[in-house]
């Protein structure tokens, strides 16, 4: 290395390496918290086919393209396909999970405010792919 | 010269030859159409996405198509040929030897490009270049899937056919007396690409076999109806394709270094940490597949270590800003039209590596993946680093093809234009992202702030485009017709351009 010197390239790279960590320790931390399914979550079996949802509540009831859901409860959503590959994705929530043929792929979330959201596939998966939508709706019983 | 447009020679004479510089030129010329074919499918793309409804591509299925010829080519056959292109023209001289180590191998690796790309174009599938099973097995249409299928394993023998050739030029042929670390980082950076390939490619074209055999119904490795497991093609996919996304990025870093410290009238700041990152980057590139997978059911063990691997390949990128950086610290730089191109594409990778990190916090994935943003981003090192470094290459290495001299000020217009452009439509694509648009979709519901963000893409797609039409009339106006240029130091920097005095072409 010519006749320069190099110290401020090695705290660059020391900076760099730093924030790496950071960020990574960060993440690590929020996925850990976030993969923690909380007791007593009430199950809802998502699945996905071309091109819509249908919903499986735990007492056997049946949605196709709505979701309705209460506030304040938290679900594991159990998320399968019966064709190629979807993606369940709930953007306000931050809800994101692939649906693949021959597995079973959980995710859950707890509402917060009632409301109505989106619901959409984020994977393609052929020709309607664009229009694979739903809605999710929050519901407040005591309201 | 080798376009010798005073003193032309047949075209067949440069079709059949196998001297590099021919093979350069034929690569040149084949990756350039791609890029106009690829780019026009972008801005039909960009068109229909200007409004929500069908407007000027109509149905689902040819838009469908459309993106997936449209990535395809511009990865395959635009990026990679280039690579090639440079390579050709350079490796050689810069290891001083008389051609490439296997001039016929190298005319056949050529030649296997334009039957391949045909069977893209003419196939026109629908698959996404990820071609995902079970889609790719069960859904989608006949006879384009499999010649999408083909194509690419023609390309991927091709290319494995041009790393070849580069490793043992490099390795073997290198004058006796240049040691390795003598030789220049552009060459290194054809070394370390290649190494990737020969390790990444095989694994795509068993993946490939796989597929097509799966959709023959003989196999089912991917096909859960007859017990496979999709999520297997992912992993061959990816391990193959996140270490290409360096292949591609890799060479156009070689290139920079060509070019910035001869414009900045200085050496580079460190040689070393150039080759140091560059063997990194290969060797780290292959740490990180899944983290295109962290919404596929991975468990968090699996995640953790994948972040960790993708989180390692940034220092080494950064050495090479920082390289750079330092390069022109304090320089007398001269901002001609390439040195342009690459201190943008610079700006543009360090965006691009900012948005990676986003994308690699495993939490933060969930709100981006297969967005918009996930577009905006690849885009940024696709278009803003690669196709930038790649074109600043092109117009420093004009006066060497052509023996004339490109018109300045339409490169420098084509430069400010295109960088607008690009970060018009790139930024905007993140924020999209954000908003929760999704990527591939046709069409989308009519929220205020997807329209807006879409124009503002639509719009700048529109600038790139109107940019490459006064790069195309530059191009094929200069090499006709452009002043001589000074072949000892066309750019008036100092120090000695290469051609035509190290390399002649024998059928001069
Ligand atoms: C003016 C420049 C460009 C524009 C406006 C543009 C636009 C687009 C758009 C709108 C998509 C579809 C995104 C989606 O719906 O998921 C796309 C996909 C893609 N583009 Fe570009 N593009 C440009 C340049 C390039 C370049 C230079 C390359 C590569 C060198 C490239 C490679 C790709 C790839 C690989 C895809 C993914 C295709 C897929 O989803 O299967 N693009 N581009
Ligand atoms: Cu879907
Ligand atoms: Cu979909």
């Amino acid at each position: 290395m010519g006749g320069h010197s190099n110290w401020p390239e090695w705290i660059y790279i020391g900076v760099v390496v730093a924030l790496m960590v950071w960020v990574g320790a960060e993440a690590w931390e929020a996925e850990r918290l976030v993969e923690h399914v909380p007791e007593g979550a009430e199950t809802i079996i998502v699945t996905g086919q071309q091109w819509f949802w249908t919903f499986e509540h735990e007492d056997g009831t049946k949605e196709i393209g709505e979701l309705h859901v209460e506030v304040g409860k938290a679900y594991k959503l159990e998320i399968v396909s019966k064709d190629v590959n979807h993606s369940f994705n709930i953007h306000d929530y931050v809800v994101l999970m692939d649906a693949i043929p021959g597995r079973v792929n959980t995710v859950w979330f707890a509402p917060t405010d009632a409301g109505e959201h989106d619901i959409q596939c984020r994977e393609y998966c052929g020709l309607i792919h664009y229009n694979m939508r739903g809605k999710l709706i929050v519901e407040d019983p005591t309201a | 010269m080798v376009l010798e447009l005073q003193k032309p020679r047949p075209i067949w004479q440069i079709m059949f030859s196998t001297h590099h510089t021919d093979v350069g030129l034929l690569y040149l010329i084949t990756s350039l159409g791609f890029l106009f074919l690829g780019g026009a499918l972008a801005l039909a793309i960009r068109a229909e996405l200007f409004l929500p409804g069908a407007q000027i591509i109509g149905d689902a299925m040819t838009f469908n198509r459309i993106f997936t010829v449209h990535g395809t080519t511009l990865i395959f056959l635009f990026i990679i040929p280039f690579a090639s292109s440079v390579g050709n023209y350079y490796v050689p001289i810069m290891v001083r030897y008389k051609d490439m180590a296997y001039p016929k191998l190298n005319a056949i690796a050529f030649w296997m490009i334009p039957p391949g790309g045909a069977l893209i174009w003419l196939g026109f599938a629908d698959f996404t270049w990820y071609a995902t099973p079970p889609y790719s097995i069960i859904s989608a249409p006949g006879p384009a899937a499999d010649m999408w299928i083909f194509g690419l394993k023609i390309l991927g023998i091709s290319s494995v056919l041009g790393a070849i050739n580069f490793i043992v030029t490099i390795l073997k042929c290198k004058h006796p007396d240049m040691s390795i670390g003598q030789v220049p980082l552009l060459a290194w950076s054809f070394l370390s690409s290649s190494l990737i390939i020969l390790v990444a490619i095989p694994t795509f074209a068993a993946a490939l076999l796989m597929l097509l055999t799966d959709r023959l119904g003989v196999s089912g490795f991917f096909n859960p109806a007859m017990g496979g497991d999709p999520i297997a093609y992912a992993h061959l996919f990816w391990f193959t394709f996140h270490p290409e996304v360096y292949v591609l990025v890799i060479p156009a870093i070689g290139m920079m270094y060509e070019i910035i410290p001869r414009f900045s009238r200085k050496p580079i700041y460190s040689y070393n940490s150039g080759v140091f990152a560059f063997v990194l980057l290969s060797i780290v590139g292959f740490s990180s597949w899944a983290h295109h997978m962290y919404a596929t059911g991975m468990s968090f063990t699996e995640k953790t270590v994948f972040m960790v691997g993708t989180l390692a390949a940034v220092p080494a990128s950064a050495m090479h800003v920082f390289n750079f950086v330092a390069t022109m610290w304090n320089a007398r730089i001269k901002f001609l039209t390439p040195m342009m191109w690459s201190v943008g594409g610079i700006a543009l990778f360090f965006s691009a590596g900012a948005g990676g990190v986003a994308n690699a916090a495993m939490p933060l994935d969930f709100t981006t993946h297969d967005t918009y943003w996930v577009v905006g981003h690849f885009h940024l090192f696709v278009m803003g680093t690669i196709a930038f470094g790649s074109i600043g290459f092109l117009y420093y290495m004009f006066p060497y093809v052509t023996g004339r001299m490109y018109n300045e000020t339409m490169g420098k217009i084509h430069f400010i234009m295109s960088f607008v452009g690009t970060v018009l439509v790139f930024f905007t694509q993140h924020v999209l992202g954000l908003y929760g648009m999704p990527r591939r979709i046709f069409d989308y519901p009519p929220i205020p702030e997807w329209i807006a963000m879409n124009q503002i893409a639509t719009v700048g797609a529109m600038i790139i485009g109107v940019s490459m039409a006064i790069f195309l009339a530059n191009m094929i106006y200069s090499s006709g017709k452009g002043k001589p240029a000074n072949t000892e130091d066309p750019f008036g920097v100092g120090g000695k351009y290469y051609y035509p005095f190290e390399a002649k072409n024998p059928s001069h």
